[in-house]
């Protein structure tokens, strides 16, 4: 029995339908109500476990956000203090240099001031003063000559000693000035001296209170970090993001030295391990000299570890300082060697190449040719030895972009999360509404469907409705005006 | 604690599977090592080309790599001998032995070449058999036979050839330098005939075969 055979109820297709369509409508108005209540049920359900879900996964977001203010005002904090700390380890160390400076600087500035106080009581020396005689002489020289001969030859006489005593006097008097000027300027390195150890002193002041307004400051951050501030977690949160991109690029530099590395070992490693044997799919060569790499940047690790640089490992951090030590040693040792390893590894490679430029010449020129050498051939060997020492030493320098890597990445992972939750939440959201809609849209294409029914049925209760009311005018007289009526 | 005792056992046990997996691997065969056989007809005009064949060797021994094994073996009368086989290695997994195993192999060829007769028949089909037995020993992953000969087989009485399958299912047979013989140009069919018969033998025996006669262009030799 096919479809057709069902659906013509009667030999018109038109006839059928209508019959079909008046049946359904009459089942349809028939399931009305059970119908309805099962649609909103279930866009109710629908809605309900939407919106439950929605609540929960913002509960989720709501949790995520506040953990991760937790681990950023944590990781602000830990930076802060070690700033902190840091400055006050300056502070610490010039205030140890100057003040254990300052009993020496004191007696030098001390002994400064007693020789010019010395030298400053010698150069306030009286002068010579005049000749005693000096009055008797003027009171001679008053005694009229009057051409008299032996008067004249008195005061002649007189004339030239006293020309003789002034050039004395004045001779004394320059030798003293002179001694005096030698004095001051015997003076002037002192004031120097003096000038320079107050500067230093000043300086030093200054640095001092230069340092005092940066834990000013680094304190005041740590202040709102402690106080949770929403400024706080922005600064952080921002750093943070800015720390992940750079850090990243940093690590994608040492990536490709770390590239360059092991192609400079691989090669030579077949040398050592062969070049034939593989562990899934890998050459153990290769696999030796990433190995090999690894290792290194391991004890790089551990070297910026045990010289407090970075803090990936509290437990190094934490050691006491002789065993710490012994682990810098011990990390230093063993990335020294494996820099010699490498070193020698990149002088077989070249030997290899060598080789193998031989050979290849060799079987292309049927044995007739020589091999012609390169003189400037160790100019490459040595540059190769020499990246085999430095990169491993190099490579040690990744922890310090790994740490702040590790710690952005944190950050930046529980952002990441909370928009992902965000947008589940929206989603969930948007789902049940929806459903809502959609069951009152099913609703009403489903009453759409039976409107010819639902116009019986309306036609009937109005007229219906139209008789009770008659009715009722007729038992009753009215006594509620029509404008209470319309109102009520 | 107990899933706690199960991850302190796998972090034991993992490192110890690893290196179980790099200790027998040294022993297991390798899939990715080739190995190449070489026939060298030596029959009758034929030792005229062997210079062409010097090429041949040079140019693989130049191409393959530690791991690889290499076979030049002679076609004369009768091939199916470990006797007819030049030289061989098998070329070590350090890369400065294998350029020395290079060296000395190739000083072997010229010796060879220097030295060879020619034989009065050429039995190409015991060669193959013996390259099957030996690529076969090395355990190579890619084989490949190169045939340096005309193709044109010429059995000694009561030598007994032709119904003996080639097992050459993961081979490649290459056919280099096919000279056409003076009968050739009288009948090109017999030239053609002589490559189809040997296609369709290699092929039933489940192996690729190509030809290549322009020794100019060698690089597809090796082809895997």
């Amino acid at each position: 029995m096919s479809f057709m055979d069902i659906y013509l109820i009667v030999p018109s297709a038109f006839a059928s339908g209508m019959i079909w369509f008046v049946l359904l409508a009459v089942l349809l108005y028939i399931a009305r109500d059970p119908a309805h209540q099962a649609i909103r049920s279930l866009s109710r359900v629908i809605h309900n476990s939407m919106r439950l879900s929605a609540s929960a996964v913002a509960r989720s977001e709501r949790w995520m956000l506040q953990r991760n203010k937790d681990v950023l005002l944590a990781q602000g904090r830990e930076a802060a203090e070690r700033m902190i700390e840091r400055e006050f380890e300056r502070i610490d160390a010039t205030v140890r240099r100057d003040l254990a400076e300052y009993p020496a600087l004191h007696r030098q500035l001390s002994e400064e001031a007693t020789r010019l106080d010395e030298d400053y009581q010698s150069s306030v020396e009286v002068p010579p003063a005049p000749p005693g005689w000096i009055k008797a002489v003027e009171a001679v020289a008053k005694i009229p000559a009057k051409g008299d001969p032996v008067v004249s030859n008195i005061l002649e006489d007189i004339h030239v000693s006293l020309e003789k005593a002034s050039d004395d006097a004045m001779e004394q008097c320059r030798k003293s000035s002179r001694e005096r000027h030698q004095i001051l300027k015997g003076m002037l390195p002192h004031w120097r001296r003096v000038s320079q150890r107050l500067s230093q002193v000043n300086k030093n002041v200054d640095s001092l209170l230069l340092r005092s307004k940066s834990i000013d400051r680094h304190m005041e951050e740590y202040e709102n970090i402690v106080q949770g501030t929403n400024q706080a977690v922005r600064t952080l949160s921002s750093s943070s993001i800015t720390q992940f991109f750079v850090s990243a690029f940093v690590l994608a530099i040492a990536v490709g030295g770390a590239a360059i590395n092991f192609n400079l070992i691989a090669t030579p490693m077949a040398e050592m391990v062969g070049g034939t044997s593989r562990i899934m799919g890998y050459s153990v060569a290769s696999i030796a000299a990433m190995v090999i790499i690894l290792v290194e940047i391991a004890m790089g690790l551990f070297l910026m570890e045990a010289l407090r640089i970075t803090r990936l490992f509290p437990v190094i951090g934490a050691l006491d300082d002789k065993l710490r030590r012994g682990i810098l040693w011990a990390a230093f040792i063993f990335l020294f060697s494996l820099a010699g390893i490498e070193a020698g590894l990149a002088y077989m490679r070249e030997l290899l190449m060598q080789d193998a430029a031989a050979t290849r010449a060799l079987l292309r020129a049927d044995g007739a040719t020589e091999i012609v050498q390169n003189s400037h051939l160790w100019i490459t060997t040595a540059a190769q030895m020499g990246m085999g020492f430095i990169l491993p030493f190099a490579l040690t320098f990744v922890a310090i972009p790994l740490e702040s890597f590790v710690h952005s990445l944190r950050t930046v992972l529980g952002v990441l999360a909370v928009s992902i939750l965000r947008t589940v939440m929206w989603s969930l959201r948007l789902l049940g509404n929806l459903a809502r809609f959609t069951g009152r849209l099913l609703i009403n294409v489903y009453d759409l469907l039976i409107f010819a029914p639902l116009w019986v049925e309306q036609l009937i209760k109005t007229s219906g409705k139209r008789k009770a009311e008659a009715v009722d005018d007729m038992a009753e007289p009215e006594t509620v005006s029509p404008l209470a009526r319309e109102s009520a | 604690m107990k899933n706690k005792i199960y991850f302190n056992l796998t972090l034991v046990i993992m490192p110890v599977l690893v290196l179980l997996v790099a200790c027998s691997s040294n022993d297991a065969p390798v899939p990715d090592t080739r190995g190449v056989y070489l026939l060298i007809d030596t029959s009758g005009t034929y030792t005229q080309e062997l210079e062409q064949a010097r090429r041949v060797i040079n140019f693989t021994l130049s191409n393959l790599s530690p791991g690889d094994s290499f076979a030049v073996a002679r076609v004369d009368t009768g091939s199916f001998s470990e006797k007819d086989i030049v030289t061989k290695t098998t070329f070590d997994a350090r890369p400065s032995v294998s350029n020395e195993q290079k060296r000395v192999f190739q000083a072997n060829i010229n010796t060879f070449l220097k030295e060879v007769k020619s034989s009065s028949h050429t039995d190409i089909t015991g060669g193959i058999l013996q390259a099957i037995e030996y690529l076969d020993e090395t355990g190579a992953g890619h084989k490949t036979i190169l045939v340096f000969s005309d193709l044109k087989e010429e059995l000694r009485e009561g030598y007994v050839r032709s119904e003996i399958p080639l097992a050459l299912s993961g081979y490649s047979v290459v056919a280099l330098n096919v000279t056409k013989l003076r009968s050739d140009n009288v009948d090109p069919r017999e030239y053609l005939g002589r490559l189809d018969d040997w296609k369709q033998r290699v092929e039933t025996g489940g192996g690729r075969w190509r030809v290549v006669n322009n020794l100019e262009r060698l690089e597809s030799l090796l082809e895997i």
